[in-house]
């Protein structure tokens, strides 16, 4: 018996939200008297995966098998499914990102085993098994009770703090069988280079109140100064002005970070629903009516063009640059 | 080709949600009942695939499991331009319980491409297509951004964490499409609300399926603390705040 936590790896190496998903399956596996196992898979260097054992994993598993390199959502769970069936796991972990989503309810179908999905928090009952979830888009809440044997949590991203438990980990590389995918890949476009949305701890985001493409250089400068990743509401990106992937939202990326600051947002409902779980909101805004100052915790009533050069200059200064 | 779209329907994204019961439903009385967003877009891109001949999509259904009262949803997906839906006669109880329904319905009426949403904008699941493709032992792609049929071929961009992947996939899959799978949902035009009225919905029967979760109670976020005001004549108050107050500068 385990909690089985699948930690995928980004061409080998491992980051936050995996120490987030081990951190948090200790804690479960404190709370139901069992140990952490994790698996990956891909080719993976002995050092980087004893990391994990800095957030309380016991036993790793690595899978490699060339018809593994891609992603293809059936065999991935099939492999996961023979995974946790070895190891009797009972509680399985994912991320709640674009892989875990897509593996996770295959994987559910396969175990027959409930899905607590955009879990943000630890359970809050074990028996019943009882998980808390977003709803709604983030206007609520909910307390949903997993009824069967074995269940799988998709945890959010930047939902939990990550705890060092330094153990020792056993590694067990293995290799699987495993048909040839059906999912054939042609092309692969990466964002090289650049701080990943759904990674960075503080983003900053402009609306239409920016006015115009052009105006973004300061923005940038300051998300830049702040280390922070850049992003923007809805129309923005549909009128061409920002990447699609920076859209934040509900028809967008639902992000988590600990600081977003927006500017020249006007915080409809449908944008909040993405960035509702940011642990602090600073507006800047020239509408003190906009609804965004209602869930912003910081507030600057002022035109963006004149207020952003001016912040640049501000974290110039504390930054000693 | 046959494009299955599944629909379910939600609260219209602007509500306020309200529980009732103690917190353990959703308070339903004045709320504006919608196609979910993604499945307008997925419903949207199905029928422009119609539009084209040279892709060989022949007919584009939809289904929804739900109660009699959502069949006005149904009309209405019916009105934008779907040719024919089906209900499943049943509330919906949990992802588990829906992707098996949906999975009853594919395997008596076969279709070429299955298409559902990324997520319904109520629970939050993102989880019926993939059990849906499981339940039929067919493959799912996810974060599908664009779906084209090329040479009889169904070529696919998912979206992966931090990139783009340009794929193909062999009949039939499902499709579990979000942003970029058409760019404005299609609204309905008089003559599809006229046509919509003698457009055949078809009803299923549930088959019988435990429902593997229970949502026991709701609760509303705990509001957040009241927003402090800087000096806009003095932006570098607000760097000083963020910085002593949330360390995070
Ligand atoms: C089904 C559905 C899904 C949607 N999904 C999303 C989504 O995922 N993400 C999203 O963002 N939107 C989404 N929307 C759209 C959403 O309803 C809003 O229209 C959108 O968020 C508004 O973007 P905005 O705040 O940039 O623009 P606006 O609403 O135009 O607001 C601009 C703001 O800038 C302020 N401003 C103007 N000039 C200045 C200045 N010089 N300096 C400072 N401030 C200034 C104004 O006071 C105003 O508050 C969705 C809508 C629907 C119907
Ligand atoms: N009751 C339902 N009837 C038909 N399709 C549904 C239903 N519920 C969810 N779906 C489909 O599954 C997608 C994802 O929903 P969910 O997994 O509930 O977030 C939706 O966008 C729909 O395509």
């Amino acid at each position: 018996m385990s909690v089985l936590v699948y930690t995928e790896n980004w061409d080998g190496k491992f980051k936050k939200l995996s120490f987030e998903l081990v951190s948090y399956a200790s804690k479960i596996a404190e709370m139901t008297g069992t140990s952490v196992t994790t698996v990956t898979i891909g080719d993976m260097a002995d050092d980087e995966l004893k990391t994990l054992g800095r957030y309380g994993a016991e036993k790793v598993i690595c899978i490699k098998n060339d018809n593994l390199s891609v992603l293809d959502n059936r065999n991935y769970a099939t492999v996961l499914a023979q995974v946790a069936q070895s190891e009797g796991s009972k509680v399985i972990i994912v991320a709640n990102n674009n892989r875990g989503k897509a593996i996770a309810p295959m994987l559910s179908v396969k175990l027959k085993a409930a899905i607590g999905a955009g879990v943000s928090q630890l359970p809050l009952s074990i028996n019943p098994f009882t998980v808390y979830k977003r709803t709604f888009s983030g206007s609520s809440f909910a307390h949903v009770v997993l009824k069967t044997d074995v269940k799988i949590i998709t945890l959010a991203q930047n939902s939990f703090d990550i705890i060092e438990s330094n153990r020792d980990v056993k590694i067990e590389k293995i290799d699987v069988q495993i048909d040839v995918p059906k999912t054939q890949v042609k092309d692969v476009q990466k964002q090289t280079g650049k701080l990943l949305l759904t990674d960075a701890e503080i983003v900053v985001s402009g609306g239409r109140g920016m006015k115009s493409p052009d105006n973004w250089g300061p923005l940038v400068e300051l998300a830049d100064l702040l280390g922070a990743a850049t992003a923007c509401s809805r129309p923005v990106s549909d009128e061409g002005w920002r990447p699609h992937e920076e859209h934040t939202g509900q028809t967008g990326k639902i992000i988590a970070p600990n600081l977003y600051i927006t500017v020249g947002i006007s915080g409809a409902t449908q944008h909040i629903a993405g960035v509702s779980g940011s642990k602090y909101i600073v507006a800047i805004n020239n509408d003190k009516s906009a609804p965004i100052f209602e869930v912003a915790q910081y507030g600057l009533v002022g035109d963006a063009q004149k207020v952003l050069p001016k912040l640049v200059e501000a974290v110039k200064e504390i930054k000693g640059k | 080709m046959k494009i299955l779209v599944c629909i379910s329907h939600v609260p219209d994204t602007t509500t306020k949600v309200k529980f009732v019961d103690g917190d353990t439903k959703l308070d339903t009385t004045g709320i504006q009942w919608v196609i979910n967003p993604w499945d307008e877009l997925s419903l949207t891109r199905a029928l422009e695939l119609k539009d084209d001949p040279s892709t060989g999509v022949k007919s584009v259904t939809v289904a929804h499991v739900g109660g009699a009262g959502s069949e006005p949803t149904i009309r209405k997906a019916l009105a934008i331009g779907a040719d024919d839906a089906i209900r499943v006669n049943a509330e919906p109880a949990d992802a588990y319980f829906v992707a098996a329904q949906l999975a009853e319905v594919a395997k008596k009426e076969q279709f070429d491409i299955i298409m559902c949403g990324i997520e319904s904008s109520d629970y939050n699941g993102s989880t019926v297509g993939g059990m849906l493709a499981e339940f039929l032992n067919i493959p799912s792609v996810s974060a599908v951004s664009s779906l084209k049929i090329e040479n009889g071929q169904a070529v696919i961009v998912r979206e992966i964490d931090g990139g783009k992947e340009t794929l193909t996939v062999p009949v039939p899959f499902v499709a579990i499409v979000q942003k970029g799978i058409a760019k404005e949902p299609r609204i309905a035009a008089m003559r599809g609300i006229m046509m919509a009225r003698t457009k055949p919905i078809k009803l299923y029967e549930p088959i019988a399926i435990e429902p593997l979760t229970e949502y026991v109670k709701f609760e509303l976020p705990k509001p957040r603390a009241a927003c402090k005001f800087v000096d806009p004549e003095n932006p570098k108050q607000l760097i000083e705040l963020l910085q002593n107050e949330t360390k995070l500068i």
